[in-house]
């Protein structure tokens, strides 16, 4: 059977030239890099190494990169280092209603200890307006944080816009840009960023290594209390193999990003394009022109996104959805939900998210199978009109 | 897979799919901010379920715990169809994940529902029961299904955290801003 792979914002496949630079490290070179010997030193310049180009990635100083395990481990790194930093000063943090959950939770977690969340809203497209972060910034404010890009639609947030926004009221500001690095270029010169996550396995990179950027000065306090390792902010036996797969998908992606997203973005334009031709009462969710360049989000009505998943599944085809069905707690996408779509319809959301190696076949493929999926569920739904005029 | 074989087979090739035009029995439940409705439409001759139809809108489970549920009924008296309980329907489909064991109260439920409307259309119309769910004193965790008395904090099963929706007096989980049963939009105090 025909496999296609359309979950890119779930993990990219590794890139066999990371693999590659991966494997010495798995083998060869296994010093502790704290340690003294020469052992220690050869990994420890794997690491130097490793972090230049993660930094070059994202226009940064190598010394403001450190290593975590995860985009989630980085949002918790930035925003519960960053608020406990500052507690004296203030209390109060503003995010978006849109954030990943491991932005949503950690703030949540903060709560419990006396800090106030400020939730701000999006339009339909999953906008947040900089003006309304402005209207929400107190003076108790002390930490701001915006995702660069949402994974479950794909729409690409003002945050140059709302750094400018913190700096004029001194917040600073940190942006989740896990579904964002290395797939669209981001300097956080240019978005003037005090904090940014990013994750590897977002940019055929490995899973399990991932980084926070700090930009120099910013008060952070540390997230695993231990050794001297990532500046004494992150501390643990470094994941020496899983950084050096980091750096090279860095320096890859660094080189190849146009090349990719001239590959991915007339794919993604053909899934939207179809979507609306062979296909009717579907809602392109997120922005339709400023949104990420691999990624076609749809709530297609009258059915429910899991068991759309099964059946694709059953063909071969990988996709996502934020459906309550699909997501373990039950709940509906509280993306979708914040961007005004009711529970029925968010209940039909479907995330396809290209890869490499996608070709124009894999499109047709999906469109040989997905007309055929979705009439049978809908004959199923008591939601379908068609039924009911019968 | 997190579905079992059966459950696999009867999501695939679902039986009874449909409704029935002139249904002696009709019941309807669940709304789709739990993510499934399922609605039941009965035929009943001499005391048994000569034919049964359903219309699923929901996850895997929910279509398979249908399909189920409809062939189970099919046949029965009245009697044995009100007594398929939800773990009846799980064990026959070989297990649901613990998350997705609501699914199966849906399906009985609701075939439950179309039995009673048939009663109650046959009975004196007047005769009808308005009882909140509330009003039961029995319920079942949101999450996981585990046993739920109503009053208490959080599910002995699960640990999540629960509350009682004040429109229909189901017990429905803390952090959820509607309710699953009703539909109704919490109100925060």
């Amino acid at each position: 059977m025909r496999r296609v792979y359309f979950d890119h914002i779930a993990s990219t496949p590794l890139d066999p030239r990371v693999a590659e630079a991966m494997f010495p490290y798995l083998k060869e070179f296994y010093g502790n890099p704290q340690s003294l010997h020469s052992y220690g030193q050869e990994t420890a310049s794997a690491i130097e190494d490793a972090r230049q180009k993660v930094a070059q990635l994202i226009d940064a100083e190598t010394e403001e990169v450190f290593f975590t395990s995860s985009g989630s481990e980085s949002n918790n790194f930035a925003i519960k280092g960053m608020a406990l930093a500052q507690k004296a000063r203030g209390k109060n943090i503003v995010v978006s209603a849109v954030e990943h959950q491991s932005v949503l939770h950690s703030v949540k977690s903060l709560e419990k200890s006396g800090f106030s969340v400020t939730e701000v809203p999006v339009d339909r497209y999953g906008l947040v307006d900089p003006e309304d972060v402005r209207k929400a910034i107190t003076p108790e404010t002390i930490l701001v944080s915006l995702m660069l890009a949402n994974g479950e639609v794909g729409t690409i947030e003002p945050v140059a816009d709302v750094a400018k926004v913190c700096h004029e009221k001194g917040v600073p500001c940190h942006t989740d840009a896990v579904d964002a690095v290395g797939n669209i270029p981001v300097s956080v010169k240019t978005l003037d960023v005090d904090a940014l996550s990013l994750a590897g396995n977002q940019f055929y990179g490995p899973t399990g290594s991932a980084a926070l950027f700090l930009k120099k000065g910013t008060r952070c306090l540390p997230y695993i209390d231990g050794g001297i390792q990532e500046g004494g902010k992150r501390a643990g036996s470094e994941n020496i193999s899983g950084i050096v797969g980091l750096g090279k998908a860095a320096e890859i992606a660094l080189k190849e990003l146009q090349e990719r997203t001239e590959k991915v973005k007339p794919l993604r334009d053909t899934i939207i394009h179809r979507m609306r031709q062979d296909v009717d009462h579907v809602i392109l969710t997120g922005h339709p022109e400023n949104r990420l360049p691999h990624h076609a989000s749809f709530c297609v009505e009258f059915i429910e996104g899991e068991a759309m998943l099964l059946n694709l599944d059953m063909k071969g085809i990988a996709a996502a959805s934020g459906s309550a069905c699909t997501s373990r707690a039950l709940k509906a996408s509280h993306v979708l939900l914040a961007m005004g779509f009711d529970h029925a319809i968010a209940q039909g959301s479907l995330v396809f998210s290209l890869v490499d190696q996608n070709t124009s076949e894999d499109i047709d493929y999906l469109f040989e199978v997905f007309p055929e999926i979705i009439e049978r569920l809908r004959q199923m739904s008591p939601l379908y009109p068609k039924q009911h005029e019968e | 897979m997190i579905y079992s074989e059966k459950v696999m087979d009867h999501f695939q090739n679902p039986r009874n799919v449909g409704t029935i035009e002139d249904a002696d029995g009709v019941g309807k439940v669940g709304n789709p901010v739990c993510g499934d409705m399922m609605e039941f439409y009965i035929k009943v001759k001499d005391n048994r379920i000569e034919d049964v139809k359903f219309k699923t809108f929901g996850c895997g489970a929910a279509i398979a715990v249908s399909s189920m549920v409809s062939e189970m009924a099919k046949g029965k008296t009245l009697e044995e169809a009100m007594a398929i309980t939800n773990d009846d329907v799980a064990e026959e489909l070989d297990g649901l994940p613990k998350n997705k064991l609501h699914c199966s109260n849906l399906g009985a439920d609701a075939l439950h529902e179309a039995i009673e409307n048939f009663r109650e259309k046959k009975k004196a119309p007047e005769k009808t029961e308005d009882v909140k769910a509330g009003d039961t004193g029995k319920f079942s965790c949101p999450y996981c299904d585990g046993p739920v008395e109503g009053m208490e904090e959080a599910c002995h099963t699960c640990q999540v955290e629960l509350d009682r929706c004040d429109e229909c007096g189901n017990v429905l989980r803390k952090d959820e801003d509607k309710c699953l049963h009703c539909g109704a939009t919490k109100v925060r105090v």
